[in-house]
């Protein structure tokens, strides 16, 4: 099987950090030479948003591929995937908090406090922050790696949280947003799955740590 | 696990002097430039940009600028015309603004007629070429304001609704008017999803619908109006949200009571009857305190009534505007 031969993990994190920044090269690009369209910065906001949760489908996605294909290789490149979801998602932030409120604080809180999608978006990119900054293998060692994986389940609650948001922004909801919640079903089905069947898997041969050391 | 001490990865690297593209780079640079491009195509295939290459249309002959109002000041600049006919609102097609006028390309707009019926003396069908000689087409220019916090400046063609209701005379009972857009599944790929409940009803109260400034457009820019913008007649209401100047309109129908409105329908709480622009009353999505003019970076303070307070205030005088929002 083509999952079982291990790729040259160095090289292929490179392949995957450079062609992780291609929509935001093409999206610079297209800025640069005024190619978004009438209203730039919605557009911005829109493709960034849309990238967001992209990424944070592609880390969720690294669990199951890897239960599936037996590439456990696959784990290597996940903390890549989340934190290129933190950093898109940052973006996304920047350009509501700039192009939308040009930096005015108090203009900013009042509006993430009315504006109930504001709210689900904020606080779903809050909840990636200690995600980020625990992403080390560092603070894998601190928090031991069971707390760091207790604490890691908060990325269920930012992805629900994102497609929520997404629903509650549009006026009208059309499959792409249909879409979005159903890949996010799987994404979190896969794992209900995995849950029911582990006691079977457990009495074979036990259960390789939850996080792979170097 | 396959790991290998720095020092292994060096030695098994080193090619001839003067030879850079060992097999191995040159690998590992297809490998770069296949993914790249492959990212670089699906990025592509869902972040289209905006091809501004609007189809051409025919010339409105004898259009006079309209002395009834002035039009916005000076530093307001009239929105381009790439702009107007390339992000639209118009859920009949799609709900993406940016691809309403590819869509919208071989919408067919004759033959066509307009059907004036109701609480009306004299109801009547008329034929879109015989209903724009009703009255002289005159040029306003009109801030244009969506409830989704953007807004133009759009120098639409036209005339007043009052025209064309003076000729069917409405009974004393009419009070309200209501509109319809065509609902074509044939060409409007958007009404065979099923978003909205189509056919698109709109309505105003029969005093908005006699107000000068109401307009039944037929052009911009002098030109005749592109599908995209809402060919071949659509309603142009300057002081409400962008969604009550319905599109494509085929049936106008004078009636007793509220009639029912499609944005309305949806959601109640969001979307009143009235749905003037009003900055002090927020949608749950939206503040509206400000808006961003297309083609602007920053954004300007929303005007009450869309800067047509003095004009049209008086038809609101001691409504709770909070209420009928």
């Amino acid at each position: 099987m083509l999952f079982n031969a291990v790729p040259d993990i160095k090289f292929t994190k490179f392949l995957l950090f450079v062609n992780c920044l291609v929509p935001l090269a093409l999206l610079g690009w297209d800025a640069y030479h005024h190619r978004l369209g009438a209203n730039p910065t919605e557009f911005a906001t829109r493709s960034t948003g849309v990238l967001t949760l992209i990424f944070l489908f592609l880390t969720l996605s690294v669990t199951p591929l890897r239960r599936l294909t037996k590439a456990n290789w696959l784990i290597k490149f996940r903390k890549m995937l989340g934190l290129y979801a933190f950093f898109y998602g940052a973006l996304h932030l920047l350009t509501y908090v700039w192009f939308d409120k040009f930096f005015n604080l108090p203009e900013i809180v009042k509006d993430t406090w009315q504006r109930r999608f504001i709210l689900v978006g904020m606080t779903s990119f809050l909840l990636m922050i200690p995600l980020a900054l625990t992403s080390t293998n560092a603070a894998v060692k601190r928090l031991g790696g069971k707390r760091w994986a207790k604490l890691h389940k908060l990325v269920y609650v930012t992805a629900v949280g994102g497609v929520i948001h997404y629903w509650m922004i549009v006026k009208a909801i059309t499959s792409t947003q249909i879409a979005f919640a159903a890949v996010l079903a799987a994404l979190l089905g896969a794992r209900v799955v995995f849950r029911l069947t582990r006691p079977q898997a457990k009495a074979q041969k036990p259960q390789p740590r939850a996080v792979a050391s170097k | 696990m396959l790991t290998k001490k720095p020092g292994e990865i060096f030695s098994s690297e080193i090619t001839d002097e003067g030879t850079f593209l060992t097999r191995r780079n040159f690998v590992r640079a297809a490998a770069l430039a296949a993914t790249t491009a492959g990212t670089g195509w699906l990025y592509r295939r869902f972040a289209v940009p905006t091809p501004f290459a609007p189809l051409a249309a025919a010339e409105i002959e004898g259009v006079k600028p309209s002395d009834a109002l002035l039009p916005p000041p000076p530093n307001e600049a009239i929105t381009p015309y790439e702009k107007i006919t390339n992000y639209n609102n118009y859920y009949e097609f799609t709900t993406d603004k940016e691809d309403v006028a590819r869509l919208a390309r071989d919408f067919t707009t004759r033959p066509w007629t307009v059907s004036v019926e109701g609480l009306v003396h004299k109801p009547r069908v008329f034929d879109i070429d015989e209903l724009v000689r009703l009255a002289p087409q005159e040029e306003r220019v009109y801030r244009f304001r969506c409830v989704e916090g953007w807004s133009m400046v759009i120098p639409w063609v036209g005339f007043p609704l009052k025209k064309l209701l003076d000729q069917v005379e409405p009974m004393g009972n009419a009070a309200y008017v209501a509109f319809e857009t065509i609902k074509r599944p044939k060409e409007m790929p958007g009404v065979r999803s099923a978003t909205l409940d189509f056919p698109y009803v709109e309505g105003l109260r029969l005093d908005e619908a006699l107000h000068p400034l109401t307009l039944l457009a037929t052009g911009i820019y002098g030109k005749v109006l592109l599908p995209q913008n809402g060919a071949p007649l659509r309603l142009v209401v300057p002081w409400k949200y962008g969604y009550k100047s319905a599109k494509a309109i085929v049936k106008i129908r004078l009636v007793a009571s509220e009639p029912p409105t499609t944005w309305n329908l949806n959601a109640p709480n969001e979307y009143g009857f009235y749905s003037n622009v009003n900055p002090r009353v927020a949608h749950p999505r939206w503040s509206q305190a400000d808006e961003r003019r297309i083609g602007e970076f920053g954004r300007r303070d929303t005007l009450m009534f869309n800067g047509y307070a003095d004009q049209v205030g008086q038809l609101y005088a001691g409504m709770d505007l909070r209420k009928y929002f």
